[in-house]
């Protein structure tokens, strides 16, 4: 099945589809309940790969309207949400989720596009 | 060596003629003085239940749950163009009017008309009963005394507010008094991308209030937000606010701001760096032309600017950033232990992938804090509750702590004398 699956983000970041699958993620409360379920080794794998990559990754969005990206663009875009999701255990916590918080919560319930 | 001049009186404290010895808590911990405070306080003051964008077209409508007053309303654009608001409950058996799924959920739409889910009345969105089922089974009723029951309503600068008193003692304006209303020079329009937060908080809503009115905790409790070199700065100069202003019931802090693209690389995060953007918002701020002395904002001049907190009374925050975007915050009581906390981000509309990703970490950022901000009150609450302890000293940064408790007395007091005198 794999070969006939249209890939999820452009060409030009084939190097990170092995993160694709897990971080494309439209909503704050997916990529957020991501990274409450992920190790610290998994977000730091991701953290390592995609930023080195996010300053090109912004510049492709940038080609297209921000109302007309399609949708590997979409993906990728997606794909640099769930590095800001990470980058809070990854540089500050070095744990999933923010320490002494055990009974908080705070829902995004709505969100802008895209 | 303070790096902010006090005034005069040597304190903002005494300045504003606050008293400065230890204060009580007793207000956010006892059930009695809750009950007072639905009265004297929630159904007296106008409160802020959203913004004109949430009401787009004509028929465009939400509800909002106000269990302080034990009352739901609905909020609606008429054909025109006329913002009004009304009690949630259908004129013939009582039922909630406007819901889905799930009674006490909140919810928005856009509708011709109100249709109740129980036998059918019909109301026009000026809250007029054109409608009933069966007309002709009932006796005698005159339809044109059956509409919604009206929930005064005005909106100010976009903010939409209802007061729940029959008569209300100002009308919005004067209740907002001058220091706020100044702030409709400000370009709240065009900052209308949306994000909306929302939790339940396990303490009193004022406890809340307290911990984004200070920010002499921001050093401490967030210190491990920021990089050590930042943290230790932070922690070793403190906070002090250069302004601090009262007008009435209201409050403002202002803060003081920095540039971090002239910081040494080592004071920011790695995402920071890479977004260009950070709790404090874009560091490519969107060209909003307003002249900030009209709308009253950075009183004491601060170049750069850091942010502007308007404490609304009673439960409804305006905070304006430096870098050119606002969010509000709203402080829903539920019970004298419990409240529902609402956080709403709004920045210019993203043109580009880059800003969006910039709008991305200031949101997840203020996110991050707010998680830290909220376990804390629960931490107060309960031992606050424990009564161990009945006075607790509050600092000159912690001003408006102090004045937002007193203010709280008054209101009180004034309804607890009025309600007296009726009696006598």
């Amino acid at each position: 099945m794999a070969e006939t699956t249209q890939p999820l983000l452009p060409a030009e970041f084939a190097d990170l589809a092995p993160f694709a699958a897990k971080w494309c993620l439209p909503t704050e409360h997916e990529r957020f309940a991501m990274r409450l379920a992920s190790t610290m080794d998994e977000m730091q794998a991701f953290y390592d790969a995609i930023t080195p990559r996010a300053d090109e990754a912004m510049n492709y969005c940038d080609n297209f309207a921000l109302d007309e990206l399609p949708e590997d663009a979409t993906n990728l875009l997606h794909l640099l949400y769930s590095m800001i999701a990470v980058s809070f255990p990854v540089e500050c916590w070095g744990q999933p989720h923010v320490p002494d918080t055990g009974a908080a919560y705070l829902d995004l319930l709505v969100e802008p596009g895209p | 060596m303070a790096r902010w001049p006090k005034p005069a009186e040597g304190s903002w404290t005494e300045h504003f003629h606050l008293r400065t010895e230890p204060i009580s808590y007793e207000d956010s911990i006892s059930p009695a003085f809750y009950e007072l405070e639905r009265e004297a306080v929630f159904k007296r003051a106008w409160l802020n239940v959203g913004r004109v964008e949430q009401l787009p077209r004509t028929g465009s409508y939400f509800t909002k749950e106000l269990a302080v007053a034990r009352t739901s309303v609905v909020v609606v654009r008429g054909k025109d163009g006329e913002i009004r608001a009304f009690h949630n409950v259908c004129r013939h058996r009582g039922n909630k009017l406007v819901w889905n799924d799930f009674p006490k959920e909140e919810t928005s739409g856009v509708c011709r008309q109100f249709v109740c889910k129980y036998h059918g009345w019909r109301y026009d969105l000026d809250g007029s009963l054109s409608f009933v089922q069966q007309e002709q089974e009932f006796f005698d009723l005159d339809k044109d005394s059956f509409g919604l029951v009206p929930v005064r309503c005005d909106v100010w600068a976009g903010f939409i507010f209802v007061n729940l008193a029959k008569e209300p003692e100002q009308n919005l304006l004067d209740f907002l008094g001058p220091m706020v209303t100044k702030l409709e020079h400000y370009p709240f329009a065009e900052q209308s991308e949306r994000w909306y937060y929302r939790a339940t908080v396990n303490s009193n809503w004022k406890i809340y209030m307290d911990a984004f009115q200070e920010f002499y905790h921001a050093p401490v409790l967030h210190a491990k937000q920021t990089p050590p070199d930042w943290s230790m700065a932070a922690q070793q100069a403190g906070f002090e606010a250069p302004a601090y202003m009262i007008d009435g019931p209201h409050r403002l802090v202002s803060t003081a701001g920095i540039h971090p693209w002239n910081l040494d690389p080592k004071m920011l995060k790695p995402m920071e760096l890479l977004t260009r953007s950070g709790l404090f918002g874009p560091w490519d701020a969107p060209d909003l032309a307003y002249d900030s002395q009209a709308a009253g904002i950075n009183p004491a001049g601060c170049d750069p600017w850091g942010l502007d907190s308007f404490q609304v009374f009673p439960n409804f925050v305006i905070l304006v950033w430096g870098q050119g975007w606002y969010l509000t915050y709203h402080y829903w009581p539920t019970a004298h232990n419990t409240h529902v906390f609402e956080g709403t981000l709004y920045f210019v509309p993203a043109k580009t992938a880059r800003e969006r990703v910039a709008h991305e970490l200031a949101a997840a950022s203020f996110k991050e804090y707010g998680l830290q901000d909220a376990n804390t009150l629960e931490a107060t609450q309960t031992m606050l509750e424990s009564r161990v302890l009945e006075r607790f000293p509050l600092n000159d940064q912690e001003v408006l702590c102090r004045h937002l408790h007193e203010v709280t007395a008054e209101w009180v007091d004034d309804y607890v004398k009025a309600r007296e005198q009726v009696e006598v």
